[in-house]
Protein backbone atom coordinates (compact mmCIF):
# COMPACT_ATOMS: atom_id res chain seq x y z
CA UNK A 1 0.00 0.00 0.00
CA UNK A 2 1.36 3.67 -0.83
CA UNK A 3 2.29 5.60 1.56
CA UNK A 4 0.35 9.25 2.25
CA UNK A 5 3.82 10.49 1.03
CA UNK A 6 4.22 8.52 -2.38
CA UNK A 7 0.73 9.27 -2.99
CA UNK A 8 1.16 13.06 -2.26
CA UNK A 9 4.15 13.96 -3.82
CA UNK A 10 4.40 10.86 -6.83
CA UNK A 11 0.42 9.43 -7.44
CA UNK A 12 -1.12 12.86 -7.82
CA UNK A 13 1.13 14.10 -10.12
CA UNK A 14 0.76 11.48 -11.96
CA UNK A 15 -2.98 11.15 -12.55
CA UNK A 16 -2.57 14.83 -12.99
CA UNK A 17 -0.56 15.03 -15.97
CA UNK A 18 -1.51 11.76 -17.36
CA UNK A 19 -5.56 13.02 -16.93
CA UNK A 20 -4.32 16.34 -18.91
CA UNK A 21 -2.52 14.37 -21.50
CA UNK A 22 -5.59 14.75 -24.00
CA UNK A 23 -6.33 18.32 -23.45
CA UNK A 24 -2.90 18.74 -24.10
CA UNK A 25 -2.94 16.57 -27.18
CA UNK A 26 -6.09 18.40 -28.19
CA UNK A 27 -4.57 21.58 -27.33
CA UNK A 28 -1.30 21.05 -29.73
CA UNK A 29 -3.26 19.63 -33.13
CA UNK A 30 -5.46 23.47 -32.84
CA UNK A 31 -1.83 25.14 -32.51
CA UNK A 32 -1.07 23.08 -35.65
CA UNK A 33 0.99 19.90 -34.56
CA UNK A 34 0.42 16.81 -34.49
CA UNK A 35 -2.71 15.02 -36.54
CA UNK A 36 -4.56 17.58 -38.10
CA UNK A 37 -8.31 18.41 -36.84
CA UNK A 38 -9.30 18.04 -40.45
CA UNK A 39 -11.49 19.75 -42.74
CA UNK A 40 -14.05 20.87 -39.59
CA UNK A 41 -11.87 21.72 -36.81
CA UNK A 42 -14.33 22.53 -34.27
CA UNK A 43 -16.61 19.68 -35.02
CA UNK A 44 -13.47 17.14 -34.19
CA UNK A 45 -12.65 19.55 -30.83
CA UNK A 46 -16.13 18.91 -29.41
CA UNK A 47 -16.03 15.22 -30.33
CA UNK A 48 -12.76 14.88 -28.28
CA UNK A 49 -13.72 17.29 -25.35
CA UNK A 50 -17.44 15.41 -25.44
CA UNK A 51 -15.65 12.04 -25.15
CA UNK A 52 -12.83 12.76 -22.78
CA UNK A 53 -15.91 14.35 -20.80
CA UNK A 54 -17.91 10.71 -20.92
CA UNK A 55 -14.53 8.37 -20.14
CA UNK A 56 -13.73 11.04 -17.47
CA UNK A 57 -17.29 10.44 -15.26
CA UNK A 58 -17.30 6.45 -15.75
CA UNK A 59 -13.12 6.65 -14.45
CA UNK A 60 -14.70 8.32 -11.77
CA UNK A 61 -17.41 6.00 -10.78
CA UNK A 62 -14.79 3.44 -11.17
CA UNK A 63 -12.92 4.01 -8.22
CA UNK A 64 -15.20 3.11 -5.51
CA UNK A 65 -16.17 -0.34 -7.18
CA UNK A 66 -12.29 -0.58 -7.72
CA UNK A 67 -11.13 0.56 -4.51
CA UNK A 68 -14.14 -2.14 -2.85
CA UNK A 69 -12.92 -5.00 -5.28
CA UNK A 70 -9.25 -5.18 -5.10
CA UNK A 71 -9.13 -3.77 -1.41
CA UNK A 72 -7.14 -0.78 -2.14
CA UNK A 73 -8.53 1.89 0.23
CA UNK A 74 -6.09 4.93 -0.91
CA UNK A 75 -7.43 4.35 -4.65
CA UNK A 76 -10.47 7.01 -2.91
CA UNK A 77 -7.73 9.85 -2.73
CA UNK A 78 -7.88 10.28 -6.43
CA UNK A 79 -11.76 10.59 -7.15
CA UNK A 80 -12.07 14.37 -6.96
CA UNK A 81 -9.16 15.16 -8.99
CA UNK A 82 -10.66 12.44 -11.89
CA UNK A 83 -14.30 13.67 -10.84
CA UNK A 84 -13.09 17.79 -11.60
CA UNK A 85 -11.04 16.42 -14.94
CA UNK A 86 -14.47 15.16 -16.00
CA UNK A 87 -16.54 18.27 -15.47
CA UNK A 88 -13.36 20.38 -17.17
CA UNK A 89 -13.71 18.24 -20.09
CA UNK A 90 -17.61 18.56 -20.11
CA UNK A 91 -17.41 22.22 -19.48
CA UNK A 92 -14.72 22.86 -22.42
CA UNK A 93 -17.29 20.97 -24.39
CA UNK A 94 -20.39 23.09 -23.67
CA UNK A 95 -17.95 26.22 -24.01
CA UNK A 96 -16.31 24.97 -27.25
CA UNK A 97 -20.28 24.30 -28.47
CA UNK A 98 -21.20 27.80 -27.21
CA UNK A 99 -18.46 29.88 -28.34
CA UNK A 100 -17.24 28.45 -31.33
CA UNK A 101 -19.57 26.59 -32.99
CA UNK A 102 -22.65 29.01 -31.96
CA UNK A 103 -20.53 32.11 -32.02
CA UNK A 104 -22.74 32.96 -28.54
CA UNK A 105 -25.64 33.50 -30.55
CA UNK A 106 -27.70 33.57 -27.61
CA UNK A 107 -31.07 32.73 -29.57
CA UNK A 108 -29.68 29.91 -31.53
CA UNK A 109 -28.22 28.16 -27.92
CA UNK A 110 -31.38 28.73 -26.07
CA UNK A 111 -33.59 27.21 -28.94
CA UNK A 112 -31.30 24.18 -29.07
CA UNK A 113 -31.40 23.70 -25.47
CA UNK A 114 -35.27 24.30 -25.03
CA UNK A 115 -36.25 22.08 -28.59
CA UNK A 116 -33.49 19.63 -29.16
CA UNK A 117 -33.59 16.89 -26.88
CA UNK A 118 -30.20 15.55 -27.10
CA UNK A 119 -28.70 19.37 -26.46
CA UNK A 120 -31.73 19.44 -23.76
CA UNK A 121 -29.99 16.36 -21.85
CA UNK A 122 -26.07 16.96 -22.11
CA UNK A 123 -26.64 20.77 -20.85
CA UNK A 124 -29.06 19.42 -18.15
CA UNK A 125 -25.49 17.18 -17.32
CA UNK A 126 -23.34 20.16 -17.16
CA UNK A 127 -25.74 22.25 -15.08
CA UNK A 128 -26.03 19.33 -12.60
CA UNK A 129 -22.21 19.06 -12.66
CA UNK A 130 -21.33 22.29 -11.55
CA UNK A 131 -22.86 22.49 -7.83
CA UNK A 132 -20.65 19.22 -7.56
CA UNK A 133 -16.96 20.92 -8.74
CA UNK A 134 -18.40 23.86 -6.45
CA UNK A 135 -18.76 21.80 -3.46
CA UNK A 136 -15.42 19.95 -4.44
CA UNK A 137 -13.20 21.36 -1.40
CA UNK A 138 -12.25 20.60 2.01
CA UNK A 139 -13.96 23.36 3.74
CA UNK A 140 -17.36 22.71 1.81
CA UNK A 141 -17.56 18.93 2.58
CA UNK A 142 -17.30 20.21 6.10
CA UNK A 143 -19.65 23.23 5.75
CA UNK A 144 -22.20 20.78 4.44
CA UNK A 145 -21.68 17.63 6.67
CA UNK A 146 -24.42 14.73 5.59
CA UNK A 147 -25.99 16.65 2.86
CA UNK A 148 -22.61 16.87 0.75
CA UNK A 149 -23.37 13.32 0.28
CA UNK A 150 -26.77 13.65 -0.82
CA UNK A 151 -26.07 16.50 -3.11
CA UNK A 152 -23.01 14.40 -4.77
CA UNK A 153 -25.24 10.90 -5.79
CA UNK A 154 -25.93 13.27 -8.59
CA UNK A 155 -23.30 12.04 -10.10
CA UNK A 156 -25.69 9.25 -11.26
CA UNK A 157 -27.69 11.09 -13.00
CA UNK A 158 -25.43 13.24 -14.62
CA UNK A 159 -23.36 10.07 -15.63
CA UNK A 160 -26.86 8.54 -16.99
CA UNK A 161 -27.73 11.56 -18.95
CA UNK A 162 -23.90 12.16 -20.73
CA UNK A 163 -24.84 8.52 -22.03
CA UNK A 164 -28.05 9.12 -23.34
CA UNK A 165 -26.28 12.55 -24.44
CA UNK A 166 -24.13 10.75 -26.73
CA UNK A 167 -26.93 7.88 -27.65
CA UNK A 168 -29.13 10.55 -29.15
CA UNK A 169 -26.49 12.57 -31.28
CA UNK A 170 -25.46 9.73 -33.45
CA UNK A 171 -26.66 9.55 -36.71
CA UNK A 172 -26.98 5.87 -37.23
CA UNK A 173 -24.10 3.75 -35.10
CA UNK A 174 -24.86 2.76 -31.81
CA UNK A 175 -21.99 0.56 -30.99
CA UNK A 176 -20.03 3.37 -29.37
CA UNK A 177 -22.67 4.66 -27.60
CA UNK A 178 -23.94 1.26 -26.23
CA UNK A 179 -20.26 0.48 -25.24
CA UNK A 180 -20.41 3.71 -22.62
CA UNK A 181 -23.81 2.56 -21.34
CA UNK A 182 -22.46 -0.96 -20.74
CA UNK A 183 -19.80 0.43 -19.00
CA UNK A 184 -22.35 3.00 -16.70
CA UNK A 185 -24.70 -0.11 -16.34
CA UNK A 186 -21.95 -2.23 -14.95
CA UNK A 187 -20.90 0.43 -12.41
CA UNK A 188 -24.55 1.04 -11.51
CA UNK A 189 -25.29 -2.45 -11.01
CA UNK A 190 -22.08 -3.14 -8.71
CA UNK A 191 -23.79 -0.49 -6.56
CA UNK A 192 -27.39 -1.86 -6.46
CA UNK A 193 -26.03 -5.68 -5.89
CA UNK A 194 -23.78 -3.78 -2.89
CA UNK A 195 -26.63 -2.23 -1.41
CA UNK A 196 -28.95 -5.08 -1.82
CA UNK A 197 -27.14 -8.40 -1.78
CA UNK A 198 -28.25 -10.58 1.25
CA UNK A 199 -25.47 -10.27 3.57
CA UNK A 200 -23.62 -12.92 5.17
CA UNK A 201 -25.69 -12.56 8.80
CA UNK A 202 -29.16 -12.46 6.96
CA UNK A 203 -28.15 -15.44 4.80
CA UNK A 204 -26.93 -17.32 8.19
CA UNK A 205 -30.04 -15.71 9.36
CA UNK A 206 -32.67 -17.32 6.72
CA UNK A 207 -31.06 -20.75 7.02
CA UNK B 1 -3.70 26.64 -40.70
CA UNK B 2 -5.45 27.94 -37.65
CA UNK B 3 -7.49 30.87 -38.91
CA UNK B 4 -8.00 30.36 -42.34
CA UNK B 5 -11.09 32.15 -44.13
CA UNK B 6 -12.51 31.03 -47.21
CA UNK B 7 -12.61 34.30 -48.73
CA UNK B 8 -8.98 34.62 -48.55
CA UNK B 9 -8.97 32.01 -51.56
CA UNK B 10 -9.22 33.59 -55.02
CA UNK B 11 -10.00 30.95 -57.82
CA UNK B 12 -7.05 31.92 -59.22
CA UNK B 13 -5.52 29.98 -55.91
CA UNK B 14 -7.41 26.80 -56.59
CA UNK B 15 -4.87 24.33 -56.09
CA UNK B 16 -3.38 23.91 -59.85
CA UNK B 17 -4.15 21.14 -61.79
CA UNK B 18 -1.00 19.70 -62.20
CA UNK B 19 -1.04 18.95 -58.50
CA UNK B 20 -3.30 16.54 -59.06
CA UNK B 21 -1.44 14.17 -61.99
CA UNK B 22 0.62 12.64 -59.16
CA UNK B 23 -1.45 11.11 -56.43
CA UNK B 24 1.02 10.81 -53.82
CA UNK B 25 1.99 14.31 -54.39
CA UNK B 26 -1.65 15.05 -53.63
CA UNK B 27 -1.64 13.09 -50.03
CA UNK B 28 1.31 14.86 -49.11
CA UNK B 29 -0.04 18.25 -49.67
CA UNK B 30 -3.14 17.36 -48.06
CA UNK B 31 -0.92 16.92 -45.06
CA UNK B 32 -3.05 13.40 -44.25
CA UNK B 33 0.04 11.29 -45.51
CA UNK B 34 1.72 12.51 -41.69
CA UNK B 35 -1.10 9.95 -39.88
CA UNK B 36 0.17 6.72 -40.18
CA UNK B 37 -2.92 4.86 -40.92
CA UNK B 38 -3.47 7.28 -44.04
CA UNK B 39 -0.21 6.59 -44.84
CA UNK B 40 -0.88 2.70 -44.57
CA UNK B 41 -3.93 2.73 -46.76
CA UNK B 42 -2.27 5.34 -48.99
CA UNK B 43 0.08 3.27 -50.03
CA UNK B 44 -2.27 0.36 -50.79
CA UNK B 45 -4.00 2.86 -52.88
CA UNK B 46 -0.85 3.59 -54.60
CA UNK B 47 -0.65 -0.06 -55.76
CA UNK B 48 -4.30 -0.25 -56.98
CA UNK B 49 -5.25 2.71 -58.59
CA UNK B 50 -3.98 4.92 -61.19
CA UNK B 51 -3.42 8.40 -60.75
CA UNK B 52 -6.82 10.45 -61.48
CA UNK B 53 -7.03 11.64 -65.26
CA UNK B 54 -8.10 14.82 -66.18
CA UNK B 55 -11.07 15.75 -67.68
CA UNK B 56 -11.33 17.96 -70.91
CA UNK B 57 -13.92 20.11 -68.97
CA UNK B 58 -16.09 23.06 -70.76
CA UNK B 59 -16.19 25.80 -67.86
CA UNK B 60 -18.49 29.45 -67.74
CA UNK B 61 -22.36 27.50 -66.72
CA UNK B 62 -24.61 30.30 -65.59
CA UNK B 63 -25.50 27.42 -62.98
CA UNK B 64 -22.38 27.95 -61.25
CA UNK B 65 -22.05 30.01 -58.01
CA UNK B 66 -19.26 32.65 -57.90
CA UNK B 67 -18.51 31.59 -54.55
CA UNK B 68 -15.02 30.40 -53.48
CA UNK B 69 -14.62 26.59 -53.87
CA UNK B 70 -13.88 24.72 -51.04
CA UNK B 71 -9.80 23.41 -51.70
CA UNK B 72 -9.66 19.97 -53.12
CA UNK B 73 -8.23 19.42 -50.11
CA UNK B 74 -11.46 19.44 -47.89
CA UNK B 75 -13.55 18.08 -50.71
CA UNK B 76 -11.46 14.38 -50.66
CA UNK B 77 -11.03 14.48 -46.95
CA UNK B 78 -14.34 15.31 -45.37
CA UNK B 79 -16.79 12.78 -46.79
CA UNK B 80 -20.02 11.42 -45.60
CA UNK B 81 -19.45 7.42 -47.77
CA UNK B 82 -20.74 5.04 -45.24
CA UNK B 83 -19.68 2.01 -47.94
CA UNK B 84 -16.26 3.00 -46.85
CA UNK B 85 -16.81 3.67 -43.19
CA UNK B 86 -18.77 6.14 -40.39
CA UNK B 87 -16.30 8.79 -39.97
CA UNK B 88 -15.98 11.50 -42.33
CA UNK B 89 -11.99 11.01 -42.78
CA UNK B 90 -12.91 7.05 -43.35
CA UNK B 91 -13.43 6.87 -47.12
CA UNK B 92 -10.29 8.57 -48.04
CA UNK B 93 -8.07 6.17 -45.53
CA UNK B 94 -10.53 3.11 -47.02
CA UNK B 95 -11.69 3.54 -50.10
CA UNK B 96 -7.98 2.92 -51.37
CA UNK B 97 -8.90 -0.26 -52.97
CA UNK B 98 -11.91 0.04 -54.96
CA UNK B 99 -11.52 -0.23 -58.49
CA UNK B 100 -14.10 2.03 -60.57
CA UNK B 101 -12.83 0.92 -63.73
CA UNK B 102 -13.92 -0.98 -65.56
CA UNK B 103 -17.69 0.55 -64.66
CA UNK B 104 -20.77 -0.60 -65.98
CA UNK B 105 -24.28 0.76 -65.53
CA UNK B 106 -27.29 -0.93 -65.81
CA UNK B 107 -30.33 0.89 -67.24
CA UNK B 108 -34.05 -0.78 -66.45
CA UNK B 109 -37.75 -0.12 -66.13
CA UNK B 110 -39.85 2.08 -68.06
CA UNK B 111 -38.08 2.84 -71.21
CA UNK B 112 -37.30 1.72 -74.55
CA UNK B 113 -33.75 1.12 -74.52
CA UNK B 114 -33.08 -0.81 -71.22
CA UNK B 115 -29.71 -2.93 -70.75
CA UNK B 116 -26.00 -2.84 -69.54
CA UNK B 117 -23.92 -0.14 -70.91
CA UNK B 118 -20.17 0.60 -70.04
CA UNK B 119 -19.31 3.66 -69.10
CA UNK B 120 -17.73 5.24 -71.73
CA UNK B 121 -20.64 4.32 -73.56
CA UNK B 122 -22.93 6.31 -71.13
CA UNK B 123 -21.03 9.18 -70.75
CA UNK B 124 -18.84 9.10 -73.99
CA UNK B 125 -21.06 11.29 -76.33
CA UNK B 126 -21.52 14.23 -73.70
CA UNK B 127 -19.49 16.94 -73.14
CA UNK B 128 -18.30 17.02 -69.78
CA UNK B 129 -19.59 20.43 -67.89
CA UNK B 130 -18.27 22.41 -64.63
CA UNK B 131 -20.89 23.25 -62.14
CA UNK B 132 -19.76 24.99 -59.15
CA UNK B 133 -22.53 24.11 -56.71
CA UNK B 134 -23.17 24.90 -53.30
CA UNK B 135 -23.40 21.06 -51.29
CA UNK B 136 -25.58 21.15 -48.13
CA UNK B 137 -25.30 18.03 -45.90
CA UNK B 138 -28.40 17.31 -43.41
CA UNK B 139 -25.76 17.38 -40.80
CA UNK B 140 -25.93 21.00 -41.28
CA UNK B 141 -22.19 21.48 -42.82
CA UNK B 142 -22.18 22.57 -46.02
CA UNK B 143 -19.06 22.86 -49.01
CA UNK B 144 -18.74 25.21 -52.63
CA UNK B 145 -17.72 22.09 -55.08
CA UNK B 146 -16.40 22.57 -58.53
CA UNK B 147 -18.03 19.51 -60.13
CA UNK B 148 -17.19 17.94 -63.98
CA UNK B 149 -20.38 16.02 -64.97
CA UNK B 150 -23.14 15.77 -67.43
CA UNK B 151 -26.53 16.74 -66.85
CA UNK B 152 -28.29 13.90 -66.06
CA UNK B 153 -32.04 14.83 -67.89
CA UNK B 154 -29.22 14.85 -71.39
CA UNK B 155 -28.06 11.44 -70.33
CA UNK B 156 -31.83 10.42 -69.37
CA UNK B 157 -33.20 11.07 -72.63
CA UNK B 158 -31.16 8.72 -74.54
CA UNK B 159 -32.34 5.94 -72.92
CA UNK B 160 -36.24 7.13 -74.36
CA UNK B 161 -38.09 6.82 -71.09
CA UNK B 162 -41.34 6.32 -71.77
CA UNK B 163 -44.80 8.07 -70.44
CA UNK B 164 -44.68 5.73 -67.36
CA UNK B 165 -41.62 6.94 -65.79
CA UNK B 166 -42.27 8.58 -62.92
CA UNK B 167 -39.25 8.50 -61.19
CA UNK B 168 -35.86 7.66 -61.26
CA UNK B 169 -34.60 4.84 -59.40
CA UNK B 170 -30.60 4.88 -58.41
CA UNK B 171 -28.69 2.16 -56.82
CA UNK B 172 -24.85 2.25 -55.52
CA UNK B 173 -22.48 -0.86 -56.47
CA UNK B 174 -22.35 -3.68 -53.69
CA UNK B 175 -18.67 -4.83 -52.73
CA UNK B 176 -17.53 -5.83 -49.62
CA UNK B 177 -14.24 -6.79 -50.36
CA UNK B 178 -13.20 -3.37 -51.67
CA UNK B 179 -15.31 -1.57 -49.54
CA UNK B 180 -15.07 -2.20 -45.60
CA UNK B 181 -18.26 -0.26 -44.87
CA UNK B 182 -20.24 -2.65 -46.28
CA UNK B 183 -19.51 -5.31 -44.57
CA UNK B 184 -21.11 -3.90 -40.78
CA UNK B 185 -24.75 -3.63 -42.28
CA UNK B 186 -24.99 0.28 -40.88
CA UNK B 187 -27.33 0.63 -43.52
CA UNK B 188 -29.38 -1.84 -45.64
CA UNK B 189 -27.02 -1.96 -48.83
CA UNK B 190 -27.14 -1.34 -51.33
CA UNK B 191 -27.64 2.22 -51.07
CA UNK B 192 -30.13 3.40 -53.18
CA UNK B 193 -32.23 6.54 -54.27
CA UNK B 194 -34.59 8.33 -56.13
CA UNK B 195 -36.18 11.47 -57.97
CA UNK B 196 -38.99 12.32 -59.45
CA UNK B 197 -38.56 12.16 -63.22
CA UNK B 198 -39.10 16.07 -63.08
CA UNK B 199 -36.44 16.38 -60.36
CA UNK B 200 -34.48 14.11 -62.60
CA UNK B 201 -34.50 15.89 -65.98
CA UNK B 202 -34.29 19.21 -64.24
CA UNK B 203 -30.91 21.17 -66.09
CA UNK B 204 -29.71 21.66 -62.67
CA UNK B 205 -29.16 18.19 -61.81
CA UNK B 206 -25.99 16.67 -62.58
CA UNK B 207 -24.34 12.98 -63.20
CA UNK B 208 -20.93 13.87 -62.01
CA UNK B 209 -17.56 11.92 -62.84
CA UNK B 210 -15.17 14.44 -61.93
CA UNK B 211 -14.06 17.31 -59.38
CA UNK B 212 -11.75 19.98 -60.22
CA UNK B 213 -11.08 18.97 -63.67
CA UNK B 214 -10.15 15.31 -62.65
CA UNK B 215 -11.94 12.47 -62.33
CA UNK B 216 -13.62 11.34 -59.29
CA UNK B 217 -11.57 10.43 -56.66
CA UNK B 218 -12.98 7.05 -55.04
CA UNK B 219 -14.12 8.37 -51.88
CA UNK B 220 -16.21 10.97 -53.68
CA UNK B 221 -18.57 8.52 -55.51
CA UNK B 222 -16.13 6.83 -58.00
CA UNK B 223 -16.88 7.18 -60.94
CA UNK B 224 -20.19 8.31 -61.44
CA UNK B 225 -22.59 10.42 -59.02
CA UNK B 226 -25.48 12.01 -58.57
CA UNK B 227 -25.44 15.69 -57.79
CA UNK B 228 -28.48 17.29 -56.55
CA UNK B 229 -27.50 20.77 -55.66
CA UNK B 230 -31.05 21.98 -54.15
CA UNK B 231 -31.03 18.58 -51.74
CA UNK B 232 -29.16 17.71 -49.12
CA UNK B 233 -26.17 15.60 -49.95
CA UNK B 234 -27.46 11.85 -49.42
CA UNK B 235 -29.53 12.32 -51.79
CA UNK B 236 -26.72 12.45 -54.27
CA UNK B 237 -25.86 8.65 -54.40
CA UNK B 238 -22.70 7.88 -55.27
CA UNK B 239 -20.92 4.87 -57.16
CA UNK B 240 -23.78 4.25 -59.56
CA UNK B 241 -24.46 0.86 -60.76
CA UNK B 242 -28.22 1.09 -61.53
CA UNK B 243 -30.79 3.17 -63.30
CA UNK B 244 -33.79 2.30 -63.11
CA UNK B 245 -37.40 3.84 -64.39
CA UNK B 246 -40.41 3.13 -62.60
CA UNK B 247 -44.30 4.59 -62.35
CA UNK B 248 -43.83 4.55 -58.20
CA UNK B 249 -42.11 6.64 -55.48
CA UNK B 250 -38.58 4.27 -54.90
CA UNK B 251 -37.75 3.13 -51.35
CA UNK B 252 -34.65 5.58 -50.76
CA UNK B 253 -32.13 4.36 -47.83
CA UNK B 254 -32.17 6.96 -45.39
CA UNK B 255 -35.90 7.39 -45.14
CA UNK B 256 -36.02 3.56 -44.87
CA UNK B 257 -33.48 3.53 -41.90
CA UNK B 258 -34.92 6.66 -39.97
CA UNK B 259 -38.52 7.70 -41.34
CA UNK B 260 -39.05 10.22 -39.03
CA UNK B 261 -36.29 12.39 -39.85
CA UNK B 262 -34.98 11.89 -43.52
CA UNK B 263 -37.87 12.23 -46.25
CA UNK B 264 -37.78 10.97 -49.73
CA UNK B 265 -37.94 14.83 -51.26
CA UNK B 266 -35.20 16.14 -48.81
CA UNK B 267 -35.13 19.79 -49.96
CA UNK B 268 -32.87 21.83 -48.13
CA UNK B 269 -35.03 23.67 -45.98
CA UNK B 270 -34.39 26.46 -43.21
CA UNK B 271 -37.70 26.08 -42.33
CA UNK B 272 -38.24 22.23 -41.56
CA UNK B 273 -35.66 21.02 -38.86
CA UNK B 274 -33.96 17.95 -38.05
CA UNK B 275 -35.70 16.28 -35.17
CA UNK B 276 -32.48 16.22 -33.73
CA UNK B 277 -31.20 19.47 -34.75
CA UNK B 278 -31.66 22.86 -36.64
CA UNK B 279 -31.41 23.12 -40.19
CA UNK B 280 -31.38 27.07 -39.88
CA UNK B 281 -28.13 27.72 -39.93
CA UNK B 282 -24.81 25.57 -41.51
CA UNK B 283 -20.95 25.81 -40.90
CA UNK B 284 -19.26 26.22 -44.14
CA UNK B 285 -16.00 23.75 -44.35
CA UNK B 286 -12.39 25.44 -44.54
CA UNK B 287 -13.87 28.44 -42.59
CA UNK B 288 -11.75 27.67 -39.52
CA UNK B 289 -11.82 28.17 -36.04
CA UNK B 290 -13.92 31.35 -35.64
CA UNK B 291 -15.44 31.31 -38.99
CA UNK B 292 -19.71 31.95 -37.97
CA UNK B 293 -21.97 29.82 -39.16
CA UNK B 294 -24.23 30.94 -42.28
CA UNK B 295 -27.99 30.97 -42.55
CA UNK B 296 -29.05 28.11 -44.57
CA UNK B 297 -30.85 29.15 -47.39
CA UNK B 298 -34.29 27.49 -48.95
CA UNK B 299 -33.26 24.94 -51.22
CA UNK B 300 -30.13 25.81 -50.97
CA UNK B 301 -30.71 29.01 -52.95
CA UNK B 302 -31.36 26.79 -55.66
CA UNK B 303 -34.96 28.35 -55.38
CA UNK B 304 -35.44 30.85 -58.27
CA UNK B 305 -34.95 27.39 -60.70
CA UNK B 306 -36.41 24.88 -58.78
CA UNK B 307 -39.33 26.05 -56.42
CA UNK B 308 -41.50 25.91 -59.64
CA UNK B 309 -41.29 21.75 -58.98
CA UNK B 310 -42.83 21.64 -55.76
CA UNK B 311 -45.78 24.09 -56.10
CA UNK B 312 -48.85 23.02 -54.23
CA UNK B 313 -46.55 20.45 -52.48
CA UNK B 314 -46.74 20.88 -48.05
CA UNK B 315 -42.82 20.97 -47.67
CA UNK B 316 -43.51 20.36 -44.02
CA UNK B 317 -45.21 17.19 -44.94
CA UNK B 318 -43.11 15.99 -47.71
CA UNK B 319 -39.61 16.96 -45.98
Amino acid sequence: MPTQRQIRTIGKPAVFLLASLPLLWLAARIAGYGESLGPNPIETVQDELGGWGLRFLLITLAVTPLRQLLRWPWLTQFRRMLGLFAFTYCGLHFLNYALLDQSLEWSAIIEDVAERPFITVGFTAVLLMTPLAITSTAGWRRRLGRRWQTLHYLVYPIAILGCWHFWWQVKKDLREPLIYAAILAVLLGYRLWRRYRPTAAAAAAGS
Amino acid sequence: MLIRHRHSIRPSEITPEKVFRNRRQLLRDAGLAGSGLFLAAGCAAEDDSPELRKLDVKRGSPFSTDESPNSFEDIISYNNFYEFGLDKSDPARHAGKFKPKPWTVTVAGEAAKTGTFDFDDIVGPHDIEERVYRFRCVEAWSMVIPWNGIPLGDMLKRFEPTSKAKYVAFETVVRPEEMPGQRRRVLDFPYVEGLTIEEAMHPLTLMAIGVYGVELPNQNGAPIRLVVPWKYGFKSIKSIVKITFTEQEPPTTWNLAAPREYGFYANVNPEVDHPRWSQARERRIGGGFFDEKQPTLMLNGYGEQVASLYEGLDLRKFY
